[in-house]
């Protein structure tokens, strides 16, 4: 090294930057990186094997791939017929033999989404499908005052859409009496419970009278919401006038939405439930929740509606037949409650003793542990799994169709039983329009979920 | 809670009588649990009862004599039908339930072994870096995972329907030589053994025992010396030479029946012949695919999730090891992997086997559609045979997840 050059190699300004090298940028950099490279290397037999294996496997994929978008686009765009101006019905698209049948999905659009509700009745379902959108918009984009909507659509929203769908007409000779007459006591023994709460509460009975407080409570919302029932119903059919539409009479997206919902609705409270019980240590209470979940898990779900739909019917009292859709929605409820309360054990586990401990410290009682402490840190952790387990009881509604129930597929395979429609195309237009309607829900469920875990992420993983 | 203070404040001292018994925990969960035990056989007995009075009123009697009764509906030839040689009117009811079974544990199998095969390569294709192969996947899986099964379960029945030819006479080819189709399934050729074929089957089972003595003692070896020896080729040597070197030298005691194709004679029975060569049913088929596909796109991502949860770290120890990548993958990652794979792999599994209920609602006879369908309706034994149709799924889901235990034993981490 030479003394003198020592002060030369540094650098007084600033080299001028250089494009990247020309094999790491582009279209065919691109090319190259994503799909060459992986069935290039073929030095070794080993790796030949490889590479070629990969060219195969993609020249497969992309021809499978391009091929799939292809037919599709090509079945419901390009060959499809759009419109049937004249009346013509199945001749109208006998036109074009290889592509969708529109105007099947035209005519039929009202059946696939209300069944056989009476077309003068049908603002009921609209409005109550109006209220269910804006209210899950509300609670998903995030929207002032979202606790007090979500309780609205978990308690009011139900009781308001089945008078709404379903109607309860007060008697014809608008006699009143007999509805406050069934009302009064409940309500009294409500206002009566109430108050012993109140003063329980307070400490005036004493320790017992505080443990007992709860209870005292939950009977007084049972009893007031059974008495109140009636009541609210009345005054929303003395406003609207509605008259009863028959269960069978309704079908189609509105059947789907309904077991689903209400599936949704009482299946994530059963699921905690019995999730609590499962981890509970008294040996009565666990047992028959392990019972009760594994077996429910251990069998399909057809079994659970046939059961509801064929041998229920021999348990309950001679003479007592209650609604065929009520059935098949327990029979859900009840699969899919025994599916929650393994996703919510699941988060149960992943909750370090510390907690339970730190709660027991704090001097909280069991419920106050679980509702303040245990829970909510369970819950977030297993979001996916509880909207994994809503998305499948969400597909698993089709099954009532078995046990004939029109819901939208079982809409939809009667109304490709009309021969004035009987084309070759038919069928595969209605099963890609049942199945983009399912897959709307299931996929925007599915991204809601990953939107939730990372805005709910508190870091623990 | 504005009342905890107070309650501090009398909670400390000793309590008697009422209070002692009301916050003792013990005596609380001794409560809850007689309530619940109460009700459980409340419920219990009112059942019974209601059942009871139920059946009294419809004449009917509670009871399994049912299954002596011949049975005189048609089934759809299916693997069961072939093993029970159901003919109606010939064979009993328990018959019916044996050959449903058969039927639900034939498409379980085939639907569990292909849904593996193509879920794991699904899988794999969605961690590769190519760009081909990683969109077709998640193409694939995003939209078969969100479409009910039924739908797609009816959309494959209408895709054979309309693939197959409908005219009378005609046929298509599905292997050139082997398998042809026509409207009402697939045709291929039957292999009847002749007297002297059982010796084949003999060395075919001492084949797999030989080979699995073969593999203990490799392992031991590589464990003593470090020496692999060449398990897979032995192994398979031993369990495909064995049998077909005893096949040739027993005279090849086997003959193979083709299907017949009738041209003439009555329109009626121009078509395949029934009852010759080996028939797959078009319900079995659209059944199977539609299992297949749908399950193959959830092993898709239980199989990715798996690859994604074994540590960087360890691909990257196995490069600086020298491994090559599929070795890497076989010995180092897969292995990790499997890990994690297997508990939900199992709930895959077992959903399949419940999944295969559907086919009540086309027809296939399986359990669901053949056992509580059609012979439900004819003997109306509402009670009897749901609670077998439970029974009998409840041993499947059972023996699987015992199967599924062993095998996640076997693979967990050992820990200290």
């Amino acid at each position: 090294m030479q003394e003198h050059e020592t002060d030369h190699w540094v650098r007084t300004h600033e080299a001028p930057r250089m494009d990247p090298p020309s094999s790491s940028v582009g279209p065919r950099a691109w090319l190259w990186k994503n799909i060459f490279a992986s069935m290039a290397d073929y030095s070794t037999p080993g790796k030949a094997v490889t590479s070629v294996m990969m060219l195969f496997m993609t020249v497969f994929s992309a021809y499978a791939l391009v091929w799939m978008v292809w037919t599709m686009l090509d079945f419901a765009l390009f060959s499809a017929t759009f419109f049937d101006p004249e009346g013509l019905k199945r001749d109208a698209c006998l036109v074009n033999p290889a592509g969708a049948c529109w105007p099947f999905v035209q005519a039929k659009w009202y059946q696939f989404m209300f069944g056989f509700y009476p077309p003068e009745e049908v603002w009921r379902v609209k409005v109550a499908m109006a209220i269910l959108g804006v209210g899950i918009a509300w609670l998903v984009f995030p929207l002032p005052h979202r606790g007090k909507v979500a309780a609205f659509m978990l308690i009011g929203f139900p009781i308001l859409s089945y008078v709404l769908l379903n109607g309860m007409p007060v008697e014809d000779d608008g006699d009143l009496g007999h509805i406050f007459a069934g009302a009064w006591f409940p309500l009294v023994l409500a206002a009566a419970a109430f108050a012993a709460w109140f003063i329980a509460n307070k400490g005036q009975f004493g320790d017992v009278g505080q443990a007992f407080a709860p209870a005292l409570l939950m009977a007084a919302v049972v009893l007031g919401a059974w008495g109140m029932l009636p009541l609210v119903t009345m005054v929303i059919d003395l406003a609207l006038g509605t008259e009863v539409v028959e269960t069978n009479k309704w079908g189609g997206l509105t059947i789907t939405l309904v077991v689903a919902i209400f599936g949704i609705v009482i299946s994530l409270p059963v699921g905690m439930v019995l999730a609590l019980g499962r981890r509970s240590n008294a040996p009565i209470i666990r047992y028959s929740s392990v019972i009760f979940i594994e077996v429910v898990r251990g069998i399909p779900l057809i079994s659970v509606l046939f059961f509801a739909s064929a041998m229920l019917p021999y348990f309950l009292e001679p003479g007592v037949d209650f609604n065929k859709l009520l059935r098949a929605m327990i029979g859900v409820v009840l699969f899919a409650s025994a599916y929650m309360a393994e996703v919510i054990r699941g988060g149960l586990q992943a909750i370090p003793k510390g907690q339970y401990e730190g709660g027991m410290s704090l001097g909280l009682s069991y419920w106050q542990q679980m509702r303040l402490i245990i829970m909510p840190q369970a819950l977030t952790t297993v979001i996916p799994g509880i909207v994994n387990t809503f998305i499948g009881l969400f597909k698993d509604t089709t099954l009532v169709l078995i046990i004939s129930i029109f819901d939208l597929l079982g809409i939809l395979s009667a109304t490709l039983k009309d021969p004035e429609w009987s084309t070759p195309t038919t069928a595969y237009t209605g099963y890609l329009v049942i199945a983009m309607i399912y897959w709307v829900f299931c996929f925007g469920m599915s991204r809601y979920s990953v939107y939730m875990e990372r805005k709910l992420d508190r870091g623990h993983r | 809670m504005s009342s905890t203070s107070d309650r501090d404040a009398q909670g400390t001292g000793e309590r008697t009588g009422l209070a002692a018994l009301v916050f003792d925990s013990r005596a609380r969960s001794l409560f809850f649990q007689v309530v619940l035990a109460l009700a459980i056989i409340a419920m219990i007995v009112v059942a019974v009862q209601n059942a009871a009075a139920n059946l009294a009123e419809q004449g009917r009697e509670f009871g399994f004599d049912f299954f002596d009764r011949p049975s005189d509906i048609q089934i759809l030839t299916t693997f069961g039908t072939w093993l029970v040689g159901y003919e109606a009117g010939q064979n009993s009811i328990f018959d019916v339930f044996l050959l449903s079974i058969a039927n639900t544990l034939i498409v379980a199998v085939a639907g569990i072994f292909f849904a593996t095969i193509w879920g794991f390569l699904l899988g794999i294709f969605r961690l590769s870096h190519n760009f081909v192969l990683n969109s077709f996947a998640t193409f694939y899986v995003e939209l078969l995972r969100n479409i009910p099964l039924l739908l797609q379960i009816f959309f494959w029945t209408a895709v054979l329907r309309i693939v197959a030819p409908s005219e009378r006479g005609t046929y298509g080819t599905l292997i050139p030589g082997l398998l042809q189709f026509d409207a009402k399934g697939i045709y291929g050729p039957y292999p009847v053994p002749h007297d002297g074929f059982a010796l084949t089957m003999y060395a075919l089972v001492v084949g797999i025992i030989a080979a699995w003595g073969f593999g203990k003692y490799a392992a031991k070896q590589q464990d003593a010396t470090g020496k692999q020896l060449p398990t897979f080729r032995v192994g398979l040597g031993l369990i495909i030479g064995l049998p077909v070197l005893m096949f040739l030298v027993t005279g090849r005691p086997m003959s193979i029946e083709w299907p017949n194709f009738v041209t003439e004679g009555p329109v009626f029975r121009r078509g395949f012949e029934r009852g010759v060569g080996s028939y797959i049913a078009p319900e079995f088929m659209a059944l199977f695919l539609a299992l297949t596909t749908y399950t193959a796109a959830f092993i898709a991502e239980i199989v990715r999730a798996g690859i994604q949860a074994v540590p960087k770290g360890q691909s990257e120890a196995s490069a600086a090891l020298g491994l090559p990548d599929n070795l890497a993958m076989r010995k180092v990652i897969l292995p990790q992997a499997f890990r994690v794979i297997v508990p939900p792999l199992t709930s895959q599994y077992l959903n399949l086997t419940k999944n295969s209920s559907l086919a009540a609602a086309i027809g296939y006879p399986e359990l669901v559609a053949v056992f509580a369908g059609t012979t439900l309706n004819q003997v109306g034994r509402a009670i009897e045979i749901i609670a077998i149709v439970i029974l009998v799924y409840l041993t499947i889901s059972l023996l699987t997840s015992a199967f599924m235990n062993w095998f996640n034993n076997r693979v967990k981490l050992v820990e200290r």
